[in-house]
């Protein structure tokens, strides 16, 4: 297998997921078997081909910078599962 | 008359030549739904109050002697990843189960401008990661063919709906063949655009250098006009490119004379249903019949499109959910800890969607980015390379769309790979961001069969020109599901 229990621990916590023992057992074969299969790229010689960036041939796309509608505080906040003093609130995040 | 089975530019006859109103076409439309929706379950949210005022907006202006556009009055449904104001938005995930927007998406923005009515959201995939709607938080929609089989996905409630006449036409979105592979196993006519030909503001992202929206219809004259009102740049979508937009139905002419077809080896390979194959076959002899000169040719990086699409669409995933943290929106889990805050909210996401962020953030991860994201984006460079090639010698390529007719419920869910190779067809045009329509072009087992026609960037007029030429020369797509369970 591509990826043990071990990888795959380490993966969920960049990706903050949490995975029950069995989900790790299972993600660990069915990541590994995906993994395996697009390994058939590593037989595609790319030497010398630049990484495809961006599809399109655009580089910056650019307009005046003229004041127009946005988001009002209130309709931003309107999803926030806890709100504030027009503000997000999340768990405290420094000791006292 | 069953108003339900009539295309939008006829409906826009009647509705304009006063011989119906256009409450009485949504009427038709919403009596319909509530007909087949219990055994298909192709909706998240039925707006039925929303639709008949928006219907009777249309009859006032029409009795006040306004010019009506040609999608005034019609019934459509949005796939749940399309904001509307107001209206819940759930992408299919119990993440945004209470999820309502703010804004709309500037797409659905310009079909209200253009009058349509806005019958439901439809069922998809959780965040359009899949291709059998299964993986929906919700519930499992069915296949109008046959109610034993998936409508495809991840734009299977929107084809759905489509194919049994429930709503007029629908949008989808299409990462990988999310549009085509839903309309090909439901017999509707699906277009994935150009990549930048219509905008993805307020379209919740899945994988943002591949995603496109686009029309779901039953003829191909519908789809065009709802591409002529999708279409075009969008102040809020930098990647909305200003290309001019033409009115699409004029390439709705009935001419493939001197047309280049390319046919590329490759999609008729190993995998491949032996009746699908020979059904795209005719259809290619058909238009060869009408004047257009058959070449077969070989793609050389085919086999490398599903490698590389399972890379960067999770890549892209990964670092695009990110933002569903229990913070700005969407579920929160209710613990004390930040980073328990974080991974418990992040629970309520389904096993495929957490699948494809391991996968992503792997593939973006120290020490593996150059094995496998830098190497498929060097992939996709040849990919995209090999297609302008062959755009130097044809005017369009024809493939099918999928590999065999729609599968039976429950048969792919726990075969992964199985279930990745049904977009097998369909991967390339998003790595490539051409554009490619799928229209019927027969039957297997019952079931509808999907031929896919890809066309050079900015070129959807030339793959509608074919797909009309073709559609006006068969039947297919005159047939209606019969709504029932088939004989498996």
């Amino acid at each position: 297998m591509i990826l043990d229990r071990k990888q795959v621990e380490e993966i969920a916590f960049l990706a903050r997921l949490e995975l029950t023992e069995e989900e790790k057992e299972e993600y660990a074969a069915q990541l590994s078997a995906i993994l395996s299969h697009v390994a058939k790229l590593q037989e595609l010689d790319t030497t010398g081909v630049p990484p495809t960036v961006h599809i399109l041939p655009v580089s910056n796309v650019l307009r005046e910078d003229e004041p127009g509608e946005s988001l009002p505080v209130e309709l931003a906040l309107a999803n926030a599962p806890e709100k504030a003093e027009g503000c997000f609130v999340v768990p405290r995040i420094l000791e006292e | 008359m069953e108003l339900w089975k009539l295309p939008a530019h006829s409906l826009h006859k009647l509705l304009v030549g006063g011989e119906v109103t256009a409450q009485e076409i949504t009427s038709a439309f919403l009596q319909r739904l509530r007909e087949v929706e219990p055994q298909l379950q192709a909706f998240i949210t039925v707006t039925e109050e929303l639709a008949l005022e928006q219907a009777q907006e249309i009859d006032r202006r029409r009795e006040k002697g306004e010019e009506l556009p040609p999608l005034a009055g019609i019934p459509f449904a949005l796939k749940d990843n399309i904001s509307v104001r107001g209206i819940p938005t759930t992408c299919g995930s119990k993440m945004l189960e209470n999820y309502i927007p703010v804004y709309d998406a500037t797409i659905y923005k310009r079909l209200r401008e253009a009058g349509s009515v806005l019958v439901g959201k439809t069922n998809m995939d959780e965040f359009a990661m899949g291709s059998s709607t299964e993986f929906s938080a919700f519930h499992v929609t069915r296949n109008p063919w046959n109610l034993e089989r998936v409508p495809g996905g991840s734009s299977g409630g929107s084809a759905a709906a489509i194919a049994a006449g429930a709503a007029n036409f629908a949008l989808g979105t299409d990462t990988g063949g999310s549009i085509r592979q839903p309309a090909a196993f439901c017999g509707i006519v699906g277009i994935k655009p150009t990549y930048g030909r219509v905008s993805r503001y307020g379209v919740i992202p899945f994988a943002s250098s591949l995603d496109q929206a686009g029309p779901m219809a039953r003829t191909v004259t519908d789809a065009a006009l709802v591409l002529n009102v999708i279409s075009g740049h969008d102040q809020r979508d930098s990647t909305a490119l200003k290309e001019p937009v033409p009115d699409y139905t004029s390439y709705l002419v009935p001419d493939v004379a001197g047309l280049k077809i390319g046919v590329p080896k490759e999609y008729f390979g190993e995998g491949i249903a032996p009746e699908v194959g020979a059904a795209i076959w005719e259809g290619i002899r058909l238009l060869e019949k009408l004047g257009a000169r058959v070449e077969e040719f070989s793609l050389q990086t085919a086999s490398h499109c599903l490698s590389a699409y399972y890379i960067i669409a999770p890549a892209e995933a990964s670092s695009n959910l990110a933002c569903y943290d229990g913070i700005r929106y969407g579920y929160r889990a209710d613990v004390d800890d930040l980073l328990g805050m974080y991974t418990k909210s992040r629970r309520v996401l389904g096993s495929e969607v957490r699948r494809r962020i391991m996968l992503g953030t792997y593939a973006l991860s120290a020490g593996y980015y150059d094995a496998y994201y830098h190497k498929a984006q060097q992939a996709r460079t040849l990919i995209r390379q090999e297609f302008k090639e062959a755009f130097e010698k044809y005017d369009v390529l024809i493939t099918p769309t999928t590999p065999n007719v729609a599968f039976a419920l429950g048969a792919m869910v726990d075969d992964l790979l199985a279930m990745y190779l049904s977009d097998v067809c369909t991967l390339a045009a998003n790595l490539a961001g051409l554009p490619a329509i799928s229209l019927p072009c027969g039957f297997s087992q019952g079931m509808p069969i999907g031929m896919q026609i890809l066309g050079k960037p900015f070129a959807e007029g030339k793959i509608l020109q074919v797909a009309y030429t073709f559609e006006q020369e068969t039947e297919y797509h005159k047939e209606f599901p019969p709504v029932s369970k088939g004989v498996m």
